[in-house]
Parts: C-alpha cells; structure tokens; sequence
C-alpha cells in the first residue's frame, strides 16, 4: 500500500496526471487492453469457436447499417465471424507477440551490451559491428528474412505448430541493436565508477558485478526505448501477418483479420478491414505516445 | 577526397562480404536443393550427379568463395519456386521497383521540404498546426493500412484510379517503364504515395526542427540586419542551412523505401522485387531470398556511400583537410 502511495506522490506520477495526451492515451491504451484481456468473458462471440459459426451470418455490415444486425455491433466477415470479437481476441495474440518480442530484444540486447562494454577491446569491437551492420537494414526486412529461414529450416510438420515462437524469434531479433547499443554506452560509464571498482576489489567475479552491480543501474533507458519498441514490434507482427508470412487464419491476429479483409474490398466489405486496421493504429498510436510521455517524464533536463 | 572515397569503400567489402555468407549459410543448410530439384522419383546415380554438378561436395568456404565469384557476375542460382534464372526475375521487376521508389522519393522530398519551410517559418499559423497533425497521422498509420486506405477511397469509393499492377507499360529490351503512358502514371500514383507517406512525413518534420533551430541563430539575425529579403533569408541562408540532416535522413530512407516497397507492392500488386521476395519468403525459395539480400546489401552500401559523398557537396566545413 504504502509502494502505491509513494508512487502516486512521485515526479513521474505527477507529470503523468499533468499530461493530458498521456490520460488520454493510457485512457484508450486501457480499454483496448480490456477488451483483449477480458475477450473469453465479454466477447459477444467466440472466433475461434468453429461450431459457433453460420454461414447464414456472413458479410453482414456494421449495427448501424440498414442491414446491420444488434449481436454483431461491427459486422462479420466472410465465414460469419463476428469482426468485433475477432478484433478483442485478435489483440491479445497481437499483444503476447510483440510484448514476447520486446522481451526477447532486451534480454538479448542487454546480455549483448553488457558483455560488450565491460569486457571491451575485441569482443566489443566485433559485436558493435554486428550491431551497425544490423542497424543499416530495416527492422521488417530482417524480420522478414529471419522468418522465411527459420520456417525453411523447420520440418513442414512443424511449421504451424511453432509459428508463433518463429515470429517472436524474428522480430525479436530484429530490434535487439538498438538495446545493444544503450546498454554498452551506458556499462561504458557505470564501469568506471568507483562501487564497481569497490566490488571488483572485494573480488567479486565479472558475471556478478555485470548482473547484480552494473545492470540495475543502466536499465532506465531500456524501457524507455522498450517502450516504443512494443509498438513497432505490434506493426511490425501486424505487417508480417498482412504479408502472409505471419500468423495463419487459424489463430488470426490484427495484421491476419486486415489481411482477410483486405480480399474484400472490393466487393464493398470495408468493415473487415478498417475496425481491425482502426484498432492497430489506436493501440500502437496510443503506446507511442505513452512511450513518448515516459521519455519526457523520466529525462531530468526536461523537468 | 580520393582516400575519403577509399576508405569508405574498403568499410564496405567486409559488410557485404558477411551478409554475402549469411546468404550463403541459408543456401548450405536450409533445405536440400538436391532433392527439391529432384522430385520424388530419382536415382543414386542421379543424385551423385546433381550434387556433383551443384558443387555441393566442396568444403564449405570453397563452396561460400565460388559463390560469391558467381554472385559478383551476377549469378544466383536458379529459382526454386520458378524454376528460372534468379538473375532474370530480379532484372525483370527491378524497373518496377525503382520507378515506385524513384517517384515515391521525389514525392516525399517534393512535398515534405517545402511543407516543413512553411511550418517552420509560420509555426502558430492554423494551416501549419493542420499540417503538423496530418504528419503525425502519417507517422502512426502502417504502411500497408495506408495502401488499403487509399485503395478503399480512391479505386473503390471514388473509382478514378486502379488498384493493383502498373497499367499499360513501354518495354524496351532491357527495362519497361510505365512513365510514358497515362495508364502507366496512373498507376503509379497510389502506390508511390503511400509508399512515399511516411518518408514525406519524416522529411517535413525533420525539415521543420531544423528550420526553427536555424531561423534562431545569428547569422539569420545578421542577415536581416543586413536587410536582405525574407525570400533570401529563408532559402538562401535558412534552408540551406537545415540540409545535411535532410540530406541524411532521405538518403538513409531510400533503404527504408526500398523495404517498404515490400509492403507497398504487396498491397497493390506491384511486380517489383519486393513482391517476388515475399512470395519467395512465403515458399522458402532459398536462391531468390539470397539475391535479394545480397543486392539489397550492396544497394545500402553504395547509398551510404552517396550520402556521405553528398556531405562533401553541401558542407563546405567539411572539406577543409584534417
């Protein structure tokens, strides 16, 4: 209790509750996270339910068209299923992916950064380098490339099956440079100060003061820029998807639900693909922004 | 200048020389040529052949040197998914994609520099605070989104311009183009926009920053003093100013246009390169991926190489012998 208080007391908290971009923003942020994490309860349907489904159902437009109907405030898609449900859990596969990815980025930045800027000279010099050529391409397009080797190198049987894990795999991978280069920037510092010389002193092994000593202190950065990085790293899944290279129809994400869409357009359906697409840029708009607010918030030269 | 062009040059090979091995590394161990080429129904005899004849019983790094001899000639194989030349497919869709990101670039730098000069200079105008609200709209919407905005408005709404593939197209023996004919430009529009969207949107932001960091300093002062026109001020002095940041950040953002056109050409059904290189993915067509990835390297190195080159024309500090 007392941890919530002192919280509510805090710079940040203040500078939270004075910003009104980032009420606004958590304020939207939260009922998306809402709907994804309460989806089996509160969804009007269930997409993944095939026994559920009617065909009778499909292409039925928005509850406010004329031939809209009350139980599918958003419409259906072409196999029947609810668009507004589809959405709500079609969030949550969105979301574990790209918060999976961002995990997996920062744990392998760090581990990269650390070791590169403690250890310094040649190991240092030969991962930075990695981490510049890497920077030089776009995330997507390494994402892109990691995905298609991984799945070519994967047994058939198995491709459907560990999607999800390849995707986080390639977009993970795609964003550990920049965390890479933070944490070594700031180990480069923290290396020189005086308690880490105290604890190499008292004889404490490398690994040790690089995990217990050095690491909590070059880890504000990290969320800031982990932060921002959730939201490429949902565009980035969604983009995948939408390229076909993602998430199967099966276990559809917000990019699969744009891409189903996307088929029928032309026939006038545009519901099935702007509520998902709508959501997509909510959810990314609004986690940018928050990430945008906690840089501001958290950089003393602003306050 | 000539040992500036030199040592740059020499930074490159070894990046192109380690994302030539990557690319090598997914020939050598992901699937097996052998027997997708194959089939099902072969024998031992013919296997020993192919393999012979693949190279594929060379060690490693022989293997990794005769192909990147081969790719410096420009050879990479042979499709799996197409079962033709690599080199064809690509030299048949890269008129394609270069006119999308040629005409996408000019787009971005034709609207965003001047959009970021007007911004900048009348910053609390309404029209400046619209504008600035329509680039944050930019920077958020996914590419892809963008595309299927576009296409939903303007071919499927409004019907005044088609949605997917480049229209009528003059072909000459080694490149086609859709610049000569009005269904060609047509064509072209949606596509170079949306792909064009974002970089515009960067430039003029990036344009903007610069502007009213530089309107501050005191040479502009100096220069009204002096009382020069604000036409004069503004683009003589302001904007040159402001323009090895842009030169960068647009220079760095052709990569980018060349990775999104991946997307773009996706969503209009573009035939470039990036729409070859997804349907590549999508199959694990291993020779093709690795063309790619080889030419998309080189091509990022030689823009970085311009880039820098462009420094020397523009910053007239950065000439001066160290």
């Amino acid at each position: 209790m007392s941890a919530i208080a002192r919280w509510l007391d805090s710079d940040v908290a203040y500078s939270f509750r004075r910003s009104p971009v980032a009420l606004m923003a958590a304020l939207v942020l939260a009922i998306i996270l809402a709907g994804a994490v309460l989806a089996p309860w509160i969804a009007p349907h269930n997409p993944l339910d095939l026994a559920s489904l009617n065909l009778m159902d499909s292409r039925i437009p928005p509850v406010w068209d004329a031939e809209g109907q009350r139980s599918f405030p958003l419409g259906t898609d072409d196999q029947g299923r609810d668009i507004l449900s589809g959405i709500m859990y079609g969030v949550r596969i969105s979301l574990v992916i790209g918060v999976a990815s961002v995990i997996f980025a920062i744990v392998a930045g760090i581990a990269v950064g650390l070791l590169a800027g403690y250890a310094g000279g040649v190991l240092d010099a030969v991962l930075m380098r990695v981490a510049d050529i890497q920077l030089t391409f776009p995330a997507i397009l390494i994402a892109l490339l990691v995905d298609g080797v991984v799945t070519a190198a994967l047994p058939q049987e198995m491709h459907e099956r560990l999607k999800t894990q390849v995707l986080i795999f390639s977009i993970g991978i795609s964003f550990w440079p920049q965390f890479a280069r933070t944490v070594r920037g700031s180990t480069l510092v923290e290396r020189g100060r005086e308690y880490v010389m105290a604890a190499r002193v008292i004889g404490l092994s490398s690994g040790r003061i690089m995990l217990t000593h050095i690491l909590p202190n070059v880890l504000g950065p990290v969320f800031v820029i982990g932060t921002l990085t959730l939201g490429l790293a949902i565009l980035s899944e969604a983009t995948l998807s939408f390229l076909g290279v993602g998430l199967p129809p099966s276990s559809p994400s917000v990019g699969t639900l744009i891409r189903i869409g996307n088929d029928f357009l032309f026939s006038g359906e545009w519901w099935m693909t702007i509520f998902p697409g709508l959501t997509l840029v909510l959810l990314v708009l609004s986690i940018n922004l928050l990430g945008d607010w906690l840089r501001d918030a958290l950089n003393p030269k602003l306050r | 200048m000539f040992a500036f062009i030199v040592s740059r040059v020499l930074q490159a090979v070894p990046v192109v020389l380690v994302v030539g091995l990557i690319a090598y590394a997914m020939f050598a161990f992901v699937g097996d040529p052998v027997t997708i080429m194959l089939g099902t129904d072969y024998t031992e005899a013919q296997r020993v052949a192919l393999v012979k004849q693949l190279g594929l019983d060379q060690p490693f790094f022989v293997q990794y040197a005769k192909f990147m001899w081969a790719a410096l000639h420009g050879e990479f194989g042979i499709s799996y998914r197409l079962a033709r030349p690599v080199t064809d497919l690509l030299a048949e869709r890269m008129p394609a994609t270069l006119e999308l990101a040629l005409t996408a670039s000019v787009f971005a730098l034709l609207i965003g520099v001047p959009m970021g000069v007007y911004t900048g200079i009348y910053r609390t105008a309404f029209s400046s605070r619209v504008f600035m609200i329509f680039s944050l709209i930019g920077v958020s919407l996914p590419t892809f989104l963008i595309g299927i905005l576009l296409i939903l408005v303007f071919s499927v709404w409004l019907q005044v311009l088609p949605s997917f593939g480049r229209g009528d197209v003059v072909r000459f023996p080694h490149w086609s183009t859709g610049f000569l004919t009005t269904g060609g430009l047509k064509a072209l529009i949606l596509p170079a926009v949306t792909l064009g969207l974002f970089q515009m949107t960067l430039i003029m932001r990036l344009v903007r920053a610069e502007m009213l960091e530089v309107l501050r300093s005191d040479y502009i002062k100096f220069a009204r003093a002096r009382g020069l026109g604000t036409r004069a001020i503004n683009f003589g002095h302001a904007l040159r100013n402001t323009l090895v940041p842009v030169i960068t950040i647009a220079g760095l953002q052709i990569g980018g246009i060349i990775a999104f056109s991946i997307v773009t050409e996706t969503v209009f059904q573009w035939p470039g390169m990036g729409l070859l290189f997804v349907q590549s993915v999508q199959v694990a067509d291993v020779p093709v991926m690795a063309a790619y990835l080889v030419m998309i390297s080189v091509l990022f190195v030689l823009i970085n190489l311009v880039v820098d080159l462009l420094y020397y024309a523009v910053d007239p500090r950065l000439r001066v012998v160290r």
